[in-house]
């Protein structure tokens, strides 16, 4: 009876439900919900392309915001400096930041643990300080604030639409673009291309011997990762109305990483919920105190002793148990 | 801005050195400028490379015995210049309190580093060092809120102790006396460093931890101890840099994360765990600095940034340090 409904639930396409159920936030919520959505929606691409270093391939990079950051700067800079339509701007995000990945991954795969880790980190502190210098192009200290919006008039023709606002049209715009992403990298992590990244993970020396290319694998993720986290920096730069080097700083690759951890980096859908709760609580804790870091920094070391695998795999767990005993109680 | 580029004189302006050739009228005289130039762009460089010694030893100690990357390095430098002026504001009266402020910041520091080794950080020893790092990071954040709530976010700064006020002439340019004391102060921790772990028992017990950990627990050695021994060691030398860049630096929020970085870059340019290795990587990170001004103005950031990823690519183990 248990086993039956268990596999009837699976059947359901939950992920398709969730998908309509968010399309409606902005006739259901608030303008500040749809705010909030869209941000979690966009951080939520961010974290997930991270996993598929972090979680699948076993790699712990401490410089995944280089790639945002890059995807956000080109982005920025074509549409506001040289007027590109959105349509040219958010494909070429994600192609620059693959570059960019390319290029820093071909060295940074030839190292392992914590050299990787180190060898990530220079590279976003390079992007850092160009970012934060190079004043002609991004403005340096400044940043590139009053980042137009896309044009999205075309929306008014189609029924319903009409009378959004513009911030509700593009939070449905991003939820369109990271919801195909998020398919697309789920597609990736779950083909055989995906299934010897985790290969990788568990035991590097026994996929080399039966004749994987580990490096060469290795460097695929760290490019793919590198752009789609460059698409969520492109959709974060709009959201934010403007592109600072801030964004770039080293720590906030550690941000993303602990998202990725809070949720579960076991599980595909982990990184998301992980954004949804650290958001969520984000927004709670700084209405009472303004020392949110430091509820951030107790919340991490209670994970990390605590819960390391995260709020799914906690909940996976606690799922796990309860079927066991019932199933138990069955027989 | 960065440590060494505070203090070189000539950071702020970022100007090229030819502008200071043209000025001095006759040749002789402008040759004579170019080099007391140069000079003091050098020794600006050492001072900044000097105190990241005295900062990167303690990091590069942890990482060579518990192959521990300590994100929270940082932090301890920071509590140790706060703890620093607050015990220069506990003792006002007293004509020279800078000292005895300086002992008790890092010892204080030493005294937290020890609760944390004890307490929480020892239970991650076997686990992945992405656990580890997450870790550090988590005390980065608790402890820079931390600061913040004693201590305001507000500027703090401490003026230089009486006996070493002033400054020396030498080639034209002004050398402030504390400037030259910690050039005096960071190679000598460099020696006393070298001789413990090379000459005594300790030393030898913590050069054989950071080879083969198991076989020395196996041998009936305390290896908790070892470790925990040194991390005090690496939190007290944490505080006392921050204690002694007081007088050169005003106390702000967010020096954590920013001398981290450079910290990093230090130990990694002379090897990770390689002590004098981190020596000459401040040496050399320092003028890289100092005259990466120079010669690309606006870029010598990225400059360092590129050096260690350079150093990375070619030898992940340092210039001086050896494959792991």
């Amino acid at each position: 009876m248990i086993r039956r409904r268990a596999a009837l639930a699976r059947h359901i396409p939950w992920t398709l439900l969730i998908f309509l159920v968010l399309i409606w936030v902005p006739w259901l919520g608030s303008r500040y919900d749809t705010f909030l959505a869209t941000q979690i929606a966009i951080q939520a691409l961010f974290a997930v392309s991270l996993n598929l270093l972090l979680g699948t391939t076993g790699l712990v990079s401490f410089g995944h915001v280089a790639y945002f950051g890059v995807g956000a700067y080109v982005c920025a800079i074509l549409m506001k400096t040289y007027g590109m339509p959105f349509v040219v701007a958010f494909p070429a995000a994600g192609i620059g930041a693959a570059v960019f990945a390319l290029v820093a991954g071909f060295f940074c795969v030839r190292l392992t643990k914590i050299y990787f880790a180190m060898l990530t980190l220079a590279f976003s502190q390079i992007v850092w300080a160009i970012c934060f210098k190079w004043n002609e192009v991004t403005g340096g200290d400044q940043g590139l604030p009053d980042i137009p919006y896309p044009d999205l008039d075309w929306m008014a023709a189609v029924p319903g639409l009409a009378d959004l606002r513009l911030s509700d049209r593009f939070y449905l715009l991003t939820l369109l673009l990271v919801a195909v992403s998020l398919a697309v990298l789920r597609q990736i992590t779950h083909s055989p291309f995906g299934r010897m990244l985790t290969t990788i993970r568990d035991n590097p020396e026994r996929a080399a011997f039966i004749g994987l290319n580990v490096r060469a694998y290795e460097l695929a993720a760290f490019v793919v990762a590198g752009a789609f986290a460059g698409l969520a920096g492109a959709l974060f730069g709009i959201f934010n109305r403007g592109v600072f080097a801030d964004y770039v700083f080293w720590s906030k690759s550690a941000e993303v990483m602990i998202m990725t951890i809070l949720g579960g980096m076991d599980y595909f859908w982990g990184p998301p919920v992980g954004t949804l709760a650290l958001v969520w609580l984000n927004q709670q804790t700084t209405s009472y105190t303004e020392y949110w870091p430091f509820v951030l920094g107790t919340l991490l070391i209670v994970l990390l002793y605590a819960f390391p695998g995260g709020i799914v795999g906690g909940l996976a767990a606690a799922f796990r148990l309860a079927r066991r005993r019932i199933v138990r109680g069955d027989a | 801005m960065p440590l060494a580029a505070s203090l070189c004189p000539q950071a702020g302006r970022e100007r090229s050195p030819r502008s200071a050739r043209v000025r001095g009228g006759t040749a002789p005289e402008a040759d004579r400028m170019a080099a007391s130039f140069l000079f003091s762009q050098f020794m600006g460089g050492l001072t900044a490379a000097m105190f990241l010694f005295l900062i990167a030893s303690g990091l590069s100690l942890v990482f060579g015995v518990m192959r521990v990357l300590n994100f929270a390095h940082g932090s301890f430098y920071m509590l140790g210049a706060y703890l620093a002026w607050q015990a220069v504001q506990w003792l006002q009266p007293a004509p020279e309190r800078f000292w005895p402020a300086a002992l008790f910041a890092a010892l204080g520091v030493a005294a937290l580093g020890a609760i944390v080794e004890r307490c929480l950080l020892r239970y991650l020893y076997g686990r992945e060092e992405l656990y580890q790092l997450l870790f550090t990071y988590a005390l980065v954040l608790i402890l820079g809120d931390a600061a913040k709530f004693v201590w305001g976010t507000t500027q703090l700064s401490v003026s230089r102790p009486p006996l070493l006020a002033g400054g020396i002439a030498v080639f034209d340019t002004i050398v402030p006396v504390y400037n030259l004391f910690i050039m005096i102060v960071g190679p000598a921790i460099a020696v006393a460093g070298w001789l413990v772990l090379s000459r005594t028992g300790a030393g030898r017990m913590v050069r054989a931890a950071s080879q083969d950990r198991e076989m020395l627990d196996a041998l009936g050695a305390n290896v908790g101890g070892i470790y925990t021994g040194m991390f005090v060691v690496s939190s007290f030398l944490a505080g006392l840099s921050g204690a002694l860049v007081t007088p050169i630096q005003s106390i702000v929020p967010g020096m954590d994360v920013e001398i981290i970085v450079q910290a990093f870059i230090v130990v990694v340019i002379g090897g990770l765990g390689s002590f004098w290795g981190t020596f000459w990587g401040s040496v050399i990170y320092g003028q890289v600095l100092s005259f990466g001004i120079l010669i690309f103005p606006g870029f010598s950031l990225f400059s360092v940034f590129a050096l260690m990823v350079v150093i990375l690519v070619i030898r992940p183990w340092g210039l001086f340090g050896r494959p792991l």
